[in-house]
């Protein structure tokens, strides 16, 4: 009654198999390491690449325990820190030899030191939370009120050149918050205007009311447009991070949208908070105007005289003032792309922009009209505007290609273009979370959730083995294979562990013992009755089963619960308390009993079983089955 | 070896009524404690900025204070954290200065004041983050209550999950009337313990709701009141043993994890020996003044008993 077919002998065997070896990267612990990857998307990384840097440290005599290449980056693992820093500056020099200009991200990093056999199958250890590795977290929200605003304008500017190419005229267009008004003569070119912004602007629903004699147009944003609006203001804003980050430097950046409007940044071994902030809270956005070129305007440049209606007065990086027209005629949003190169004639230094299609056809219209006219570039952040660079539209520029030259040096384009590029946010952001943790608690708190877990299993073990004996052991030796299980599922899913996580897995042990206990307990009661210690064994297990199944699910619907509405801490929490239940169902019921069947279920003539003492109150005499 | 001798079953719900009454005191004293003194929340659901510093000698308290307040900030706590060389400083949220400004002000100073300082963590919240995450603790609280009380419904009988519901809602408010007498930090771990105390502590509930099922089938001439207590006596040493081992686990936790843990073992230990008060004492005397009966358990088992896909079919000895 007590066997079990081979097949459920082989499912066990399977996942202690499996749990082990991908329980196992974790034993080796995690490696100083340096990480290439590339900066701009034209470069590829290949078996070239590696080359360069195996020749960069030997160059600098420096030994790698050894260096991989995978799609995204070439690592190389070194023994000790001062070695992974030494090499960090070699292969920084030999791949990026104009630091003004980096090809590659070359950063620091932790590699698991796990043979290469175990990473061909994918096994890697862990993947430890910022409260463990030490790092910066940021939550970011995006003023997604601000995203519409800055919609509604560019859409207002729209408006106008439609109604100017078919010959509609306005008594002016102006943006109110998140609505365009246009005021109209009379209501039949109102109506005309109403069909343009019907057939071409789509995401616009129109209300006409009439104004005195006028007519006024309210034009806002549909609900669905809208919604569509934020969602790629929070998808730019998220590739917006992703190259300022890389310039960072960072091994294992980690950013996510969380929720509608939110944006979670982890920088895994960053340290330095104050330059990570600067780059991520710099709400820079980018506008591109018409420089005022008018007699007043240029009294006004001079400073004799008050800037015209309709301008505004910004400096140059160099400090010089420049007067520039309110409307804005590109946002960063038409911008696709800044790279810095030379001039393919005259060799100079240049910025290239890609401006995409929308982009590229109001700048050939601009440019068309205003040749020998300066255009200024200017970058707003934190509400202060900054002309990048203001340069003279020599020709027509058609197709999207733009490049801006004269009077630069390389430093100078690389900076530019930089800028260009940072600057393309599509809605500003605030942090409104933030978490450090330096590196020397990360290393306490590995010990000390290590600590926890190790010493509460030793105490819990040696009592159940004293308390039951033979079944105590079965019964730490299946706790023991729990927590392998769940290092290994934790492993596999490469979720992130932290402190809470940890102290999840201490928790969950102390409660996967539950279901032993219950069924040692159901065993003894069995033999306490007078059952043969076969059947005892058996209707132990099957009576203990009901119960078992019942408190777990209690337990795992107080999980789900955590998991759904917890966030941050609690969600690591949660997660591992819930795949520790899971895992516990398997290693508590199903394993201990193979082990239990293995060790009596072939013993016919069973007499004794080890379960400690077995009290009877009826008998004077305590049978004792040892 | 044996703990628990026992000859026979123990009257548990003779005092029934006495036992329900200290619970009921033990609440409301909870209650009162959780009105007047209020929780003393974290950073995290109160927002602002929670900085930990170390130093390589034991901190001047009062020096830090001093530099604290020297930068203008007002309402500032000034503690040590786990350590007598670990400081925590909570400064409110403050409106129109960036958390990174803040931070870099004041650890810029305490370097000033005493060059060893060294940042060791430094969290920041935003008051809107704060009203929602009491917001999800509350609707995660809601779940778990609803998921368990449908599920004991379902499993069991109403009458069951209504007792196992208040038994175990009761050790929550009375963690959290714990946490509000001392004062102790709440934070969100101490929220997540108090979650999985309330699902475990139901396990406790469910072992002996289960045992009270199988009684009401095996003893048909006993009645509710010695079903109940045989229920409970056959059950309370898994339930000691059982709980003994979490709790030996969370001492461990309280001894090895540090600072950081602290509370969180804390809220584990108060939850784990009010759930074993509130199971055995608490949650079968409200299902007997609920009323129980044994048709309640056992409608249809007639039919059952041949049925051959039921777990229990032939289990009744």
């Amino acid at each position: 009654m007590n066997r079990y077919p081979v097949w459920k002998y082989a499912i066990i065997l399977i996942a202690l198999l499996v749990g082990g070896l991908y329980a196992l990267p974790n034993v080796f612990g995690e490696a100083p390491a340096v990480q290439v990857s590339v900066a701009k998307a034209t470069l590829k990384l290949d078996s070239a690449t590696m080359a360069r840097v195996e020749d960069a440290l030997k160059g600098a005599n420096i030994t790698a325990d050894a260096v991989s290449l995978d799609s995204a980056s070439v690592r190389a693992r070194f023994a000790s820190t001062d070695e992974q820093l030494k090499a960090k500056d070699a292969i920084q020099k030999a791949l990026n030899p104009d630091p003004a200009d980096p090809s590659y991200v070359v950063a620091l990093n932790l590699l698991s030191r796990s043979p290469a056999w175990l990473s061909a199958l994918r096994a890697s250890p862990m993947y430890l939370g910022l409260d463990l590795r030490g790092g910066v977290h940021f939550m970011l929200q995006v003023d997604m009120q601000a995203a519409l605003s800055k919609r509604a304008e560019s859409l207002a500017g729209d408006i106008r050149t439609t109604l100017r190419e078919k010959n509609v005229r306005h008594s002016g267009i102006s943006r109110n918050g998140q609505t365009i008004e246009i005021r109209f003569k009379d209501s039949a070119t109102a109506e005309s205007a109403r069909r343009i912004i019907q057939d071409q602007f789509q995401e616009l629903t129109t209300v006409e009311t009439a104004d005195g004699t006028d007519v006024k147009m309210v034009a806002s944003i549909q609900p669905v447009a809208a919604r569509k609006i934020q969602e790629q203001a929070l998808k730019q804003n998220i590739t917006t991070l992703h190259n300022r980050i890389n310039e960072l430097g960072v091994a294992e950046p980690v950013i996510q949208q969380q929720g509608l409007d939110r944006i979670v940044v982890q920088l895994p071994g960053v340290q330095d908070t104050a330059k990570a902030k600067d780059i991520l809270g710099r709400t820079a956005t980018l506008e591109i105007r018409m420089v005022d070129d008018g007699a007043e305007a240029r009294a006004a440049e001079q400073g004799t005289a008050a800037v015209p209606f309709g301008s505004e007065r910004y400096l140059e990086r160099s400090g010089a003032p420049v007067i520039v027209k309110k409307q804005v005629i590109l946002t960063g949003d038409n911008l696709t792309d800044a790279q810095p190169g030379f001039d393919q004639q005259t060799q100079e230094p240049a910025v290239h922009l890609t401006l995409d299609a929308k982009g590229a056809r109001i700048f050939r219209d601009v440019t068309r009209e205003s040749i020998g006219k300066r255009m200024a570039i200017l970058l707003f952040e934190k509400g202060k505007g900054e002309v990048v660079t203001a340069p003279v539209i020599r020709s027509e520029i058609g197709g999207g290609r733009v490049q801006i030259s004269g009077r630069m040096t390389t430093v100078e384009a690389a900076d530019t273009a930089l800028l260009l590029r940072a600057g393309s946010l599509a809605a500003p952001m605030e942090i409104i979370e933030e978490r450090t943790i330096g590196p020397s608690l990360g290393a306490e708190n590995i010990a000390k959730g290590f600590n926890s877990v190790t010493w509460g299993f030793v105490a819990v073990a040696i009592f159940m083995c004293i308390y039951y004996m033979l079944f105590g052991l079965i019964s730490s030796i299946s706790l023991a294979f729990n927590l392998l299980l769940l290092v290994a599922v934790l492993s596999m899913l490469q979720a992130t562990l932290t402190l809470p996580g940890m102290a999840a897995m201490a928790l969950v042990l102390g409660m996967a013992i539950d279901a032993n206990v219950l069924i040692n307990e159901r065993v003894r009661e069995e033999l306490r009755s007078g059952a043969s210690p076969q059947a005892a064994i058996h209707a132990g297990y099957d009576r203990a089963w009901a119960t078992i199944i019942d408190s777990n699910v209690t337990t795992l619907i107080a999980g789900l619960a955590l998991l759904a509405f917890g966030s941050g801490p609690v969600r690591g929490f949660a997660v591992v308390h819930c795949l520790g239940i899971l895992t516990s169902m398997f290693s508590g019921v199903f394993f201990s009993r193979g082990v239990v069947n293995l060790w009596y279920g072939r013993q016919k003539k069973l007499k004794n079983v080890s379960i400690g003492t077995v009290w009877r109150p009826d008998s004077t005499n305590q049978a004792t089955t040892n | 070896m044996e703990f628990f001798k026992i000859h026979r079953d123990i009257p548990f719900m003779r005092h029934a009524l006495v036992f329900n009454l200290v619970s009921l005191v033990t609440f409301l004293a909870a209650i009162f404690f959780l009105f007047s003194r209020g929780l003393h929340l974290s950073v995290e659901f109160t927002g602002g900025t929670l900085m930990e510093v170390s130093y390589s000698q034991p901190a001047d308290l009062t020096k830090v204070r001093e530099v604290v307040s020297g930068l203008g900030y007002t309402d500032v706590q000034v503690q040590n954290f786990g350590s007598a060389r670990d400081v925590l400083i909570r400064l409110p949220a403050q409106k129109g200065v960036s958390s990174a400004e803040q931070s870099d002000k004041l650890m810029a100073a305490l370097k000033g004041a005493d060059a060893s300082a060294e940042k060791r963590r430094i969290e920041y919240v935003g008051p809107q983050v704060g009203d929602e995450l009491a917001a999800d603790g509350l609707k995660a609280l809601a779940f778990v209550v609803a998921g368990i009380m449908l599920y004991l419904a379902i499993r069991f009988e109403w009458k069951f999950a209504v007792a196992a519901i208040i038994a175990n809602l009761h050790d929550v408010i009375i963690i959290l009337g714990f946490f509000a007498f001392f004062q102790w930090e709440f934070s969100l771990p101490v929220l997540a313990a108090v979650l999985a105390v309330l699902g475990y502590s139901v396990n406790e509930s469910v072992v002996i709701f289960d045992r009270i099922r199988e009684n009401f089938r095996r003893y048909r001439k006993m009645n509710t009141v010695e079903i109940i207590n045989n229920a409970i006596t056959s059950t309370i040493s898994r339930t000691i043993i059982t709980h003994g081992c979490t709790q030996l686990m969370v001492l461990s936790m309280l001894l090895f994890g540090g600072a950081t843990l602290h509370y969180f073992a804390l809220a584990l230990t108060i939850g784990i020996l009010f759930g074993i008060y509130s199971s055995v004492f608490v949650a079968a005397a409200i299902a007997m003044w609920l009323g129980i009966q044994r048709e309640d358990l056992i409608k249809g088992t007639v039919k059952k008993e041949t049925d051959p896909s039921d777990p229990n079919a032939g289990a009744a000895v």
